[in-house]
């Protein structure tokens, strides 16, 4: 399971793997947004923590059908199926590579990039806090939903649909962690809450994208 | 008609935008399973004579 | 003779054909005589005005937007665990009558909000609730649509009911904790006493029993339609096989 994590994060990081494609997602739509909505540094700082959370969502949807496309085109997928590795140990170790190569740097970079929005200060912390811990169930749930979409020719599409919903009780707990935060208040219980949701993804999701993999790849 | 007021248009625009997507759903239940029930009693014609 | 025996396509296709008409009728029956005592024959409230009549629109269909769901989620466990393909395609035929409800419900709640409330829409809980709803039918019917193999597509579309449902509740609370409402509490429950008061009560009652009878007969007509689709598909290939 370490083997394939490590054998994706190499993949993603080598030319055309589409590593840096979520961060710099992410760095256009912060630095579009004062464009659009005015340099006004109050307002800025006033949606800062959710347009973070969001811009965010996006880049890690953006590269969700990749998850298991790829390496569906190529066949290793079927091979994987047929390796002693249990199908919800494959979505666990997907799920981890995806979170690595996208929720892990998002969360680094969402500090220095809330300076730009003018985020008030605790608020840098909290938010990057929000997103370490809110991303994992991100890349679950994206797993589970290109497991439901491997067999298909335009999943992509139909990737976000299925997705979008599942995103909101994340996006609602996480996006209010980095506004607490930067209003001074006391964020600890979305914090909870958002972790509870993470695990709860953890616990129950690989078995759902892996019962998903095995009907695709029948 | 009764005396609906001052809200009668909302009260019309909830009925009638009600009716229609109700006689919309129907119209294509009903539809499909007519031109649906076509086809296989063509294919089942074809296949017994 | 159990209710398992009409897992049987044969066998509920027997049973059915002499349902779809008479639950037809009773659905028409109910809901014009609830719509017209509720339109025509009831007094306006005194804050709400005639706007009180969209009250048997917008209870009803909530409640069935609600209640198509959970029977999508039984249906597809059952054909998860026991393999029924019936039961399958009753989740599929269900889809399209729940999104339509939800549709009614969010339509006729606007309409109803836009005076009382001030506002077309509110981010509020259960407004908000309902537009995740909403997303959720979409995607279903979406990824019945876009599987072409029909048993895979049965299985990943149960699938993502049972995951659905659990994402549906929770984002209800998470958006209960998200922002506080406008929407009032439940108009009906079976435990509390009456918020309604009988004027407006019984025909809503009447109104409820239509929109039942109307899903269980689109529900009906929709999975023999299914069955009929399923079957002719697979003559279609024999035919071609034979021609081959």
């Amino acid at each position: 399971m370490i083997r394939l994590v490590a054998r994706d994060l190499a993949l993603a990081v080598r030319a055309g793997g589409g590593f840096g494609l979520g961060l710099a997602f992410f760095l256009v739509v912060t630095v579009l947004v004062p464009f659009g909505v005015g340099p006004d540094t109050a307002r800025l700082g006033a949606i800062a923590p959710g347009l973070l959370w969001i811009a965010a969502l996006l880049a890690c949807l953006l590269s969700l059908d990749r998850i298991f496309a790829l390496d569906r085109e190529d066949g290793a997928l079927d091979l994987l199926a047929t390796a002693p590795l249990p199908m919800e140990g494959i979505a666990l170790a997907k799920a981890a590579a995806h979170w690595l190569t996208t929720g892990l740097p998002l969360s680094l970079a969402a500090a220095p990039l809330g300076v730009l929005l003018n985020l008030a200060w605790p608020g840098h912390l909290w938010l990057a806090a929000s997103l370490l811990a809110g991303t994992p169930a991100l890349s679950l749930i994206g797993t589970f939903g290109a497991a439901l979409t491997v067999g298909l020719r335009r999943g992509g599409l139909l990737i976000s649909l299925l997705v979008l919903p599942l995103y909101i009780p994340t996006l609602v707990f996480g996006a209010d962690v980095a506004r607490r935060g930067a209003e001074g208040l006391d964020p600890t219980t979305p914090l909870a809450l958002l972790a509870a949701v993470t695990l709860g993804c953890l616990a129950g999701l690989p078995f759902a994208a892996a019962a998903a993999l095995r009907v695709s790849l029948r | 008609m009764p005396e609906l007021g001052k809200y009668a248009l909302e009260v019309t625009l909830a009925y009638g935008a009600s009716a229609v997507l109700l006689t919309g759903l129907v119209a294509i239940v009903v539809g499909r399973a007519a031109r649906v029930r076509r086809a296989l009693e063509r294919v089942e014609g074809r296949r017994d004579g | 003779m159990s209710l398992w025996s009409y897992a049987n396509p044969v066998r509920f296709m027997g049973a059915t054909r002499p349902l779809v008409p008479v639950l037809g009728a009773v659905a028409a029956v109910c809901i014009l005589v609830g719509l017209a005592w509720g339109f025509f024959f009831t007094p306006d409230d005194y804050r709400q005005g005639s706007t009180v009549k969209i009250i048997y629109l917008h209870v009803p269909s909530a409640l069935m937007a609600i209640n198509a769901w959970f029977m999508m989620l039984v249906a597809s466990l059952v054909w998860l665990i026991r393999r029924h393909h019936v039961s399958a395609l009753a989740a599929r035929a269900a889809a399209p009558v729940g999104v339509t409800m939800t549709l009614i419900a969010l339509v006729t709640g606007a309409v109803w909000g836009s005076p009382m409330w001030g506002t077309w829409w509110a981010w509020d809980p259960r407004l908000t609730s309902f537009l995740i709803l909403f997303l959720f039918y979409l995607g279903y019917i979406a990824l019945w649509q876009a599987v072409e193999d029909p048993d895979a597509a049965a299985d990943l579309t149960s699938v993502l009911c049972l995951v659905g449902s659990v994402f549906a509740v929770l984002s209800r609370y998470a958006v209960n904790f998200w922002n506080q409402g406008l929407h009032q509490g439940a108009s009906l429950s079976l435990d509390a006493e009456k918020n309604v008061a009988d004027v407006f009560y019984y025909p809503l009652l009447v109104c409820i029993a239509g929109f039942v009878a109307l899903f269980a007969a689109l529900v009906l007509l929709g999975t023999r339609t299914e069955i009929r689709a399923r079957r002719l598909h697979v003559l279609r290939l024999r035919e071609r096989m034979a021609d081959a």
